[in-house]
């Protein structure tokens, strides 16, 4: 066998039919290059239905993984390395154009001489159309060399993969045995002796067939790291944040994060309640926050369409709530399992009425974590509806980020209960800040009845037009205060400059690695991240007005000057440009696009080069 | 100051005295006539007569003329939004089961646009007095036909009669598994009501009382006008509600098993077709609350413990070799 080549980088992806084990193969494969401590992201290839029809390429199923010698924060681009159980799963792949003009596939050869003709026919295809491309085809056979350890080749093949990229990638064979041993302790032995073989055999097998194999080093210096998706991430973080209930109702791709809650929350003495609807879901959290308990709700748009009524009352009880939201493709059903940034005006305004609420999105798995404790602490200072808008990337992907320090702060926390001075009011409103002191059931003298119709200091109904305006002011004025608080911003690179991007969310990963390559061509090109997108962070005008031009990138929708109808006066925005515009009477451009699937840096790459080139024309006329 | 649960126990079991001025914010502001005022009255008297301190009271309540409820009532409250009382409530059972929970609706509100929330709570069997009050009709968006109207009433939006036989509440409480407690009684007779709420009151589990009333306004005739004749039958057993018959004329009282579920399905499958049952339609003491069942699982952890917990499974998500 030749050296090994070093490489920076490399995305791997394994592909099957769904159910056939490439996404247990992917994971596992992942996991060991952590452990061997590369940095990761993962991405899940997921059909929408559980056992869609096989050898199709709407059975796809798999993970992809991107490995590399430094921490990564997205996805990457194209993908390098396939590892196909068939032609269709591969197939699925080169049509939604995830592969690299130049990637190596390694696929089973027992469908180049099944019995079925059109299947072989296809196979050759699909194949020779790829190798035309410029892609490397490694035929192997992977089924048979299987069959030779077990009894079930279908079933034990994600062991095998697993052990045959060891090989690839120059894992140590025994620390992957014992990590898969880990996986499997449970097991009988004879089961665990089994996996063993397997991996075992798939690496011998490597040796024999690849002439070439890949060494991505491990990144030096880190402490320690913890690898999670991050819908686990918010199940960790919401016990971190000294949560109590879980109210939910299945949804994709939100679910997982209950499933995470509900595997451990009683040890934590908390609960995981799956009510009968999305509605009662967020009702009982917000009874749950009212009486004194904390509790949070997560849902995914569809989810969070039902809840509006609800998340109207709570701002105007001002009962404390956070409520996630783990975005998917919309509208409707749309895309339920990928992601998508459409829900970002519902967050912001959806509601009878005007109900002012805050709305922050996580930018990176880590963020995931660490925003739920933030999340709850400004719900409960400001007796806010806090919206956490994360998305099925974050959800989904896997990435690798220091280990969180566990502190006690938040964590149970005595109710008090004692008398209240007569004459306490329920709305006892700062008239500077809108703040004002929860009284929970159980207080002596603390009688006070919560409702959604308008009212006054002290929770009585009132119709008067003062009452009313006053309300809404305390309710908004709240929000001010909070933006007081925040701090302007990061600007990623100079302060001025040709181009700001700017992002919010999951994106941030794809955008930020992208402007570091185009700033590394002397492109002066800088990039935002806003976290806060209700209230908006300060200083974000100041900082756009250093910049020629300012556009948002980001995973929804817009019109694209240029096609059929579309001028600049109905020309419908991206969402975060619709609200930075609003707010900043700045001439903020966007570039939106819903693929269903995250951005890649070389997608931005494309367009920063492109609006500077631009930009450069134009100063030339 | 705060007051631990050992103080809160103590205070419990001290002596006070209650008037009904206690249980009252201000007169209520319904329609002359309205049921409401008797059923307000019924359940302040009981309070009274129980001697229960008003901060530990919580009254959730829906939105429509009943759901005012709580205004009226000296305790906490939540007036909630359209059909969704009983989500409110089972968050606050969940998170306080200490407290002493009613939730009130209306019949358009808990079994129509409720109605999910309803059938679904009544199998949680979250420790809660359920107070709906049934006049028949949607009275505070003036005079829609509501699921429990009788065929050919005549509405705004039936104004040549309603279509549909009624909704029979009855019947379909007792097809939910968990069901503890059915009962009803109706808003001219006080006595009975007061009893009623009382025994529901005393139940731990979801006591859920039918309260049959009617609505001076847009539907004065509903129950006979609540009239000496309505035709009613009190159920009687050892430990069902004591007979009071007030100002009906000819009600019959017939003994009732209200342990007996076949016995009880029978009393409710006949309810609309001949006399309307009052008083104990189904009581099993021993169904298990939704709390109960949930908290016997939970770990009892304080914070230090907890936070060594969870930096345990972050141990399970760490990559150091």
């Amino acid at each position: 066998m030749k050296e090994p080549i070093q490489l920076k980088e490399h995305i791997v992806e394994i592909v099957s039919d769904a159910g056939e084990g490439a996404q247990k193969a992917g994971t596992t494969f992942a996991e060991l290059c952590a452990k061997s401590g590369n940095g990761l992201w993962t991405v899940e290839i997921i059909p929408s239905e559980i056992q869609p029809p096989p050898h199709t390429v709407g059975s796809a199923s798999g993970n992809r993984i991107r490995l590399s010698s430094r921490p990564v924060t997205n996805g990457g681009d194209l993908t390098n390395l396939v590892v196909a159980f068939n032609e269709m799963a591969l197939l699925s792949r080169i049509q939604v154009g995830a592969l690299a003009p130049d990637v190596i596939v390694i696929i089973d050869n027992m469908w180049a001489t099944h019995a079925d003709p059109q299947i072989c026919k296809q196979y050759r295809e699909v194949l020779d159309s790829l190798s035309t491309q410029g892609g490397q085809v490694w035929e192997l056979p992977i089924d048979a060399a299987c069959a030779k350890v077990t009894d079930d080749s279908a079933k034990g093949k994600n062991m095998f993969i697993v052990g045959m990229l060891s090989c690839l990638y120059n894992k140590d064979l025994e620390v992957a045995k014992s990590f898969v041993r880990g996986i499997f302790a449970k097991k009988p032995p004879a089961v665990i002796q089994k996996n063993m073989d397997l991996i075992e055999a798939g690496y011998v097998f490597g040796m024999n067939h690849f002439s070439q194999t890949f060494v991505v080093a491990p990144v030096k210096g880190l402490p320690e790291q913890v690898a999670m998706n991050g819908n686990t991430a918010i199940a960790l973080g919401s016990i971190a944040a000294g949560y109590e209930l879980c109210s939910m109702y299945p949804i994709t791709p939100a679910t997982s994060a209950s499933h995470e809650l509900a595997a451990f929350f009683e040890d934590f003495g908390g609960l995981v309640h799956q009510a009968e609807d999305e509605i009662a879901a967020v009702g009982v959290a917000i009874g749950s926050n009212w009486a004194g308990k904390p509790a949070l709700t997560i849902t995914s748009g569809p989810g969070m369409a039902l809840k509006t009524e609800f998340l109207g009352l709570t701002v105007m009880t001002e009962t404390p709530l956070v409520c996630v939201n783990v975005q998917r493709g919309g509208p409707s059903t749309g895309l339920p399992t990928k992601v998508e940034q459409g829900d970002l005006l519902n967050a912001l305004f959806a509601s009878p009425g005007d109900a002012p609420k805050v709305v922050m999105a996580p930018s990176s798995i880590e963020e995931c974590y660490h925003i739920m404790p933030l999340a709850r602490k400004i719900s409960e200072e400001f007796r806010a509806l806090v919206i956490v808008l994360s998305d099925a990337n974050l959800a989904t992907g896997r990435q690798l980020f220091a280990r969180p320090k566990v502190v006690e702060d938040m964590l149970t926390t005595p109710l008090d209960l004692s008398p209240v001075e007569a004459g306490a009011k329920p709305f006892d409103w700062d008239l500077e800040t809108g703040l004002s002191q929860r009284i929970l059931p159980g207080r002596p003298n603390g009688m006070w009845v919560a409702t959604g119709l308008n009212h006054n200091e002290a929770g009585k109904i009132n119709y008067l037009a003062e009452s009313n305006q006053k309300g809404m002011t305390m309710r908004s004025r709240k929000l001010a205060v909070l933006q007081s608080t925040l701090k302007a911003p990061e600007i990623f690179g100079e302060a001025e400059g040709d181009l700001l991007i700017v992002g919010w969310g999951s994106t941030r990963g794809a955008i930020w690695e992208a402007v570091e390559r185009a700033q590394a061509e002397g492109l002066r090109v800088s990039a935002m991240n806003i976290q806060f997108i209700s209230p908006l962070p300060p200083g974000i005008k100041a900082a756009f007005q250093k910049f020629k031009k300012v556009m948002t990138v980001e995973l929804n929708y817009c019109d694209r000057m240029g096609d059929p109808y579309i001028t600049e006066e109905n020309r419908r925005y991206a969402q975060l440009a619709i609200i930075l515009r609003a707010n900043t009477l700045v001439d903020v451009d966007c570039w939106g696009m819903v693929p269903g699937r995250p951005l890649m840096p070389c997608e931005v790459h494309g367009v920063i080069r492109q609006e500077i080139q631009a930009l450069k024309t134009k100063k030339g006329i | 100051m705060s007051l631990t649960i050992d103080d809160f126990v103590q205070k419990e079991e001290s002596t006070c005295s209650y008037g009904m001025d206690d249980y009252t914010t201000e007169a209520a502001r319904w329609c002359k006539g309205c049921g409401g005022h008797g059923a307000l009255g019924a359940l302040q008297r009981m309070l009274r007569d129980n001697q229960v301190h008003p901060e530990e009271v919580v009254c959730v309540s829906g939105i429509g003329c009943s759901s005012r409820f709580p205004h009226y009532l000296r305790a906490y409250g939540f007036h909630t939004l359209h059909g969704r009382a009983l989500p409110v409530s089972v968050g606050v059972s969940l998170a306080r089961p200490e407290l002493k929970l009613l939730t009130v609706m209306g019949d358009g509100d808990c079994f129509s646009i409720g109605g999910n929330h309803w059938l679904h709570t009544l199998r949680y069997n979250i420790n809660s007095m359920v107070m709906v009050l049934d006049n028949e009709i949607y009275a505070l968006t003036k005079k829609q036909v509501s699921p429990t109207s009788r065929i050919g009433t005549v509405s705004n939006t039936s104004p040549r009669g309603s279509y549909l036989e009624p909704l029979n509440p009855l019947s379909v409480a007792l097809g939910i598994s968990n069901i503890s407690f059915i009962a009803q009684t109706a808003s001219w007779l006080p006595g009975h009501m007061q009893a009623t709420l009382e025994k529901a009151w005393k139940h731990k589990g979801l006591a859920f009382v039918r309260i049959l009333q009617r609505c001076p306004v847009f539907m004065p005739n509903a129950f006979q006008g609540g009239s000496v004749d309505f035709p009613g039958k009190f159920l009687e057993s050892p430990e069902g509600i004591p007979v009071d018959k007030g100002i009906l004329r000819d009600a019959p009282v017939v003994a009732h098993d209200p342990r007996n579920i076949n016995a009880a399905q029978a009393v409710a499958a006949n309810s609309h077709m001949e006399k309307e049952p009052l008083g104990l339609i189904y009581y099993n003491p021993e169904v298990p609350t939704y709390s109960d069942i949930r908290y016997s699982k939970v770990a009892t952890v304080d914070r230090k413990a907890k936070a060594k917990l969870l930096d345990d499974y972050l141990t399970r998500y760490s990559v150091e070799s």
